[in-house]
């Protein structure tokens, strides 16, 4: 059972209906012991960076750090995968999980924002993620904060500045851009966490 | 990247399956509009949305007779990505403000009708279906539009709609040019060089057209194959 981890941050029939069509058993939750139970989790997200911080209080957080400290394949969706950081720009005061280092930062006001549309990808061959996806591959991107690239960037995408559009570590993803809504680039992507 | 949209018309067949159709053909991002105007209507669409939105993984964006918060809050919960606000922002620009805080001003879409005054040479914005005038002048309408939390701007131009004569591309770079969010262009579209100028010379960041008896499921190939010969990035489906 993969746990689509509600926090009243939007986007979650989205994402579940990506699993569904992929015939994946999905369960939407913000109930920290249905967490503890999933096979797999995943973080969607849009909107402010605030909302995470409804996962700390929650006790989401905690079952989130368990279960993947034990191994259990985990997929943040873009302000999903920001929370995968240190903390964002967009609220200083909430802290992200801190599963990867660093800090969201907002891109320069000289391109326009969001960051909203279809966008390239420059992938690392050796991403399990983007296994069978091709190079410069488009997927659909709606943000305003970006990941810097890091050490755990497994692709990057370019708007005004390198950024990272994908991280990957052991069993932690992460997707800055929307794979339930970047046609059958993202279907193949989802279809690669969900084999793991 | 410029967007090809695809706005459904309800008597073209079942908006479910053309919306599968379309996005297969490689459209960007589908538009389900609905031109009902009654409460049946209402629990009609929403079902729709639903059974559309199962099998479609492109962004979807749904207008028409969303006049809250709970109007809007139920289109989302049945699948939409986006919502789109027209008469219902005129008349209570807030809404636009109240949807943007609660779902992001990504998950919301100004749509503004717009028709040239022949004694000012500006654009007037209407609403309800082009029918009433309001007196605002599109562009500023716009800008205040964006200052309240619109995430995009879906623009259409009453004098071009339904014409097939091309974009109304001043119109849509004087709007583009006065946002910095992305305008959504409509009205016009004819041939598959009338997307080429709007993007060029009309600054669109997207294109929207509706009359598939023009394009055909074909046709969408063909266009994104002449906007790439004119060198305008676009975005081919696998």
């Amino acid at each position: 059972m993969i746990a689509i981890v509600d926090y009243g941050a939007g986007n979650l029939v989205s994402v579940k209906k990506a699993l569904d069509w992929l015939g994946h058993a999905s369960e939407i939750t913000s109930d920290p012991d249905v967490i503890s139970k999933s096979h797999k989790i995943v973080l969607p997200g849009v909107g402010h960076f605030s909302s995470t911080g409804v996962l700390g209080r929650s006790g989401a957080q905690q079952a989130i750090e368990e279960r993947t400290r034990n191994g259990t394949p985990f997929l943040g969706i873009c302000v999903g995968l920001q929370w995968m950081f240190e903390g964002s720009e967009e609220a200083p005061e909430i802290a992200g999980s801190g599963m990867f280092q660093g800090k969201c930062l907002r891109f320069p006001s000289t391109s326009k924002l969001p960051h909203v549309g279809w966008n390239h990808l420059t992938i690392s061959e050796t991403s399990r993620l983007f296994r069978g996806i091709a190079q410069s591959s488009l997927v659909y991107f709606t943000h305003s904060y970006f990941v810097p690239l890091a050490e755990s960037t497994v692709a990057c995408c370019e708007y005004g500045r390198s950024f990272s559009a994908a991280v990957e570590k052991e069993n932690l993803f992460g997707v800055q851009f929307h794979p339930e809504k970047s046609g059958d680039v993202g279907l193949r992507l989802l279809t690669n966490f969900c084999g793991l | 990247m410029k967007g090809v949209q695809f706005e459904n018309l309800r008597d073209a067949g079942d908006p479910a399956e053309l919306a599968r159709a379309h996005s297969q053909a490689g459209a960007d991002e589908i538009v389900l509009l609905d031109i009902s105007a009654t409460r049946q209507g209402r629990t009609t669409l929403l079902a729709t949305v639903q059974r559309t939105a199962k099998q479609l993984f492109v962004p979807f964006t749904v207008g028409g007779g969303v006049k809250n918060l709970e109007d809007a809050a139920a289109v989302f919960s049945a699948g939409a990505d986006k919502i789109s606000v027209n008469s219902a922002a005129l008349s209570d620009p807030d809404l636009i403000t109240t949807v943007a805080k609660r779902f992001g001003s990504q998950a919301v879409v100004v749509a503004i009708d717009a028709k040239r005054c022949r004694t000012t040479s500006k654009w007037q914005a209407f609403t309800h279906g082009g029918r009433k005038e309001t007196g605002r002048d599109a562009v500023e309408w716009a800008r205040e539009a964006e200052e309240r939390g619109a995430g995009e701007i879906l623009l259409t131009s009453m004098d071009r709609d339904g014409t097939g004569s091309g974009f109304d591309c001043e119109l849509t770079r004087m709007v583009s040019d006065a946002v910095r969010i992305p305008v959504i262009a409509s009205g016009g579209a004819g041939r598959a060089e009338d997307f080429i100028e709007v993007f060029q010379q009309g600054h669109a960041d997207a294109a929207l057209a509706a009359s598939i008896f023009h394009y055909g499921l074909r046709g969408m190939g063909d266009l994104k194959q002449t906007l790439d010969n004119a060198g305008i990035p676009v975005r081919w489906p696998c």
